[in-house]
């Protein structure tokens, strides 16, 4: 597997690496966190193994701030939230927070130090019109997305173009499903919410069961094109699968789960991942039941020929020779994956040639 | 050792590749680029700050600014402002490389330095007691504010008020004045010994110029001053100089509504403004004539000597 001086992980595994770190280690860490959107959770570590006072004075700061940015997102999502739940109160339908929000509503450690971009939640399909309804009078807007991004989303995807509140600023993103129908596979949507837990004290609120917030995390991982964060869900990951291992059968139930829902080779791979960038404590008999759903041989060299530098920061210095067409492989890819070849060709090229030159400054749909 | 120490060809060519190590307030840069602009404008506005060899030293923000790597190098050559790889800003215009470096570091400040909390606010001080400038843009506090510093108050920033969120103290960034337009000349003709760089124009702005700062207020950039006022200046064709108090409870909604980072500290930045609005006198000042409004701003901050001896 490629190596390059990923920081970052390094630190996330063994703490005490850094009691030997110089100042100019210290500026790496610094960088490569931020680039990954780990400054918070890497200080969090830090202070578990009591580590603050080892953080050099002039570094200390930036964990410090990106803490209180971490504090305050955990508060401005549970807000946001409440306010959805209000916005949507009237629909009666159930409302499944995933990903970072659902984490910190579960209070899981995996909610621990992270920064968020957006809140996802899941709504039934046939619900989809008057969810979009009821989130616009309450003042969640469409972003002003490109009409082929506006088009691409609402006929392709399994979420409606995000939307943003206009005062707050926040941004929803509504799915149907966790991914799209024209994937290879998709999980159905009923199922996810059949096992989906009630949040306390926001009624009509729910996040996914605890294997399944795996599975998904996994599954979006794997199937996403750009991978700003890639580190930063690994790591949510890492702590999920922690938390939830304390459980004796927790990865029985998780290798069965992930059968039903047909998510097995998301599933391996970010096992794989795991243990490569964090030392995730996963057993062999886990990893053995798993070897059924590897890919080839030649396709497992050339994947980790491509995650291993597409999950590491996004960062000059963990970067090679070949990282870019890492990346641009991981973007087909999971294009590849998510819509068959007559969609897909057509789709990479507006993407390609055509988006480019209107520039309307937005964010890209895929 | 100073910026001032390093030849020009030295800092252009260290510019050029590892970057020179600059410390400005309680901030350290590592600044890279392979523009002319970028070496003169630090030659001439940062000469009194403190430079490292940036191989040895940490820094707060690496910061690069040279043109994109198109073909538009040949037609309109714009140059791009790079935090650490990313891109915050559309390319501008390469004869506004740098105003785009002052830009870029007000960003950067803006957006990371959570442990202050961070008002859109020039700060000055006199006798230990800093006043504190916030206005929208054309009010005439920039000027007001290069008024004041050559007049023997001290520079903390001309854009950035930095509170500290543990001790209420203000922290100084005593980074170049930026003028725009008619002050250049305003400051030009209030004092003809004033470095003004090169201008650039047609910028977002309009034409603007930066002023060398003051070299006690470099000298002294690690003294933090104690808030004693709220000024709001307001620059008006022909008006008397004058001073009436503002309410308390409006001036801290007006530094709240101001504050880059005010809805990110929670309750603590509430708790850190309404100290600060509690410790200084809150006042609107309208102007005319600088000299005037410095000889006012003189005054205000001799009677707090009085009243403190």
């Amino acid at each position: 597997m490629a190596a390059s001086e990923n920081l970052v992980s390094r630190v996330l595994r063994q703490p005490d690496v850094t009691f030997r770190y110089s100042i100019a280690d210290w500026d790496l860490l610094v960088r490569q966190a931020r680039s990954a959107g780990l400054l918070a959770r890497v200080r969090h570590v830090l202070a578990q193994h009591d580590m603050i006072e080892a953080i050099p004075a002039e570094a200390r700061w930036h964990f410090d701030a990106a803490a209180t940015l971490a504090d305050k997102q955990q508060l401005a999502v549970r807000w946001e939230v409440q306010k959805i739940r209000e916005a949507l109160a009237e629909l009666a339908i159930p409302v499944i927070v995933l990903k970072g929000g659902a984490y910190v509503l579960a209070n899981s450690p995996a909610a621990t130090g992270r920064l968020f971009n957006d809140i996802d939640i899941l709504v039934p399909r046939d619900q989809l019109g008057p969810v979009e309804a009821a989130l616009l009078l309450a003042g969640w807007h469409p972003t002003s997305l490109s009409d082929y991004d506006q088009r691409y989303y609402r006929r392709w995807m399994h979420e409606i173009p995000p939307l943003q509140h206009v005062q707050r600023a926040t941004v929803i993103d509504v799915h149907h499903a966790i991914l799209p129908d024209t994937a290879r596979y998709h999980p159905d949507p009923d199922k996810l919410r059949s096992r989906a837990v009630a949040v306390a004290g926001l009624p009509g609120v729910y996040v996914l069961s605890p294997e399944d917030r795996i599975l998904h995390s996994a599954t979006h991982l794997f199937h996403d094109g750009e991978l700003p964060h890639g580190l930063r869900d690994l790591t949510d990951l890492d702590l999920l699968l922690r938390d939830a291992a304390v459980d004796r059968d927790f990865w029985l139930r998780l290798i069965a789960r992930a059968e039903e829902l047909q998510l097995c080779r998301p599933l391996f791979y970010a096992l794989r991942y795991l243990r490569y960038f964090l030392d995730t404590p996963i057993p062999d008999s886990v990893m053995a039941s798993l070897q059924a759903f590897a890919p080839n041989r030649a396709t497992l060299v050339l994947m980790d020929g491509i995650f291993t530098r597409v999950l590491a920061p996004m960062h000059t210095s963990c970067a090679d020779a070949l990282t870019p067409v890492a990346r641009l492989a991981a973007f087909v890819r999971a294009h590849w994956l998510r819509m068959p070849v007559h969609l897909l060709i057509p789709h990479l090229f507006h993407k390609a040639f055509i988006s480019p030159y209107l520039d309307n400054g937005t964010p890209k749909a895929a | 050792m100073k910026l001032l120490q390093l030849s020009p060809s030295d800092l252009r060519q260290q510019l050029a590749g590892e970057g020179v190590w600059l410390r400005t307030g309680p901030f350290s840069l590592r600044v890279r680029s392979r523009l002319p602009h970028v070496a003169e404008g630090l030659t001439d506005l940062y000469g009194q700050f403190e430079v490292r060899n940036s191989r040895q030293a940490f820094a707060d923000f690496h910061v690069e600014l040279n043109p994109p790597s198109t073909l538009r190098r040949w037609f309109r050559p714009q140059v791009d402002f790079s935090f650490d790889g990313t891109l915050p800003f559309k390319p501008l215009p390469l004869d506004q490389a740098y105003p785009m470096l002052e830009w870029g570091l007000n960003w950067c400040v803006s957006m990371h330095a959570h442990h202050y909390l961070i008002i859109h606010a020039a700060v000055v001080e006199k006798n230990g007691l800093a006043a504190i400038l916030p206005a929208p843009p054309g009010s005439g506090k920039s000027t007001l504010t290069a008024g004041l510093v050559l007049s023997g108050w001290r520079l903390l920033s001309d854009e950035l008020t930095l509170i500290d969120r543990k001790t209420g103290l203000l922290h100084a960034l005593p980074r170049p004045v930026s003028l725009k337009n008619q002050s250049i000349d305003v400051i030009r003709a209030f004092d003809p010994e004033a470095f003004i760089n090169r201008a650039s124009h047609d910028t977002a702005k309009g034409t603007v110029a930066h002023m060398r700062p003051p070299r006690d207020s470099v000298l002294r950039q690690h003294e933090p001053a104690r808030p004693g006022w709220v000024i709001f200046p307001k620059w008006e064709a022909d008006a008397d100089t004058q001073l009436t108090p503002h309410s308390k409870a409006l001036t801290f909604m007006f530094l709240a509504q101001n504050a880059f980072n005010y809805s990110h500290l929670g309750a603590d930045g509430f708790r850190v403004g309404t100290a600060l609005i509690e410790k200084t006198e809150c006042y609107d000042f309208k102007y005319s004539k600088l000299h005037e409004a410095v000889a006012a701003f003189d005054r205000l901050a001799a009677s707090n000597q009085t009243a403190l001896s």
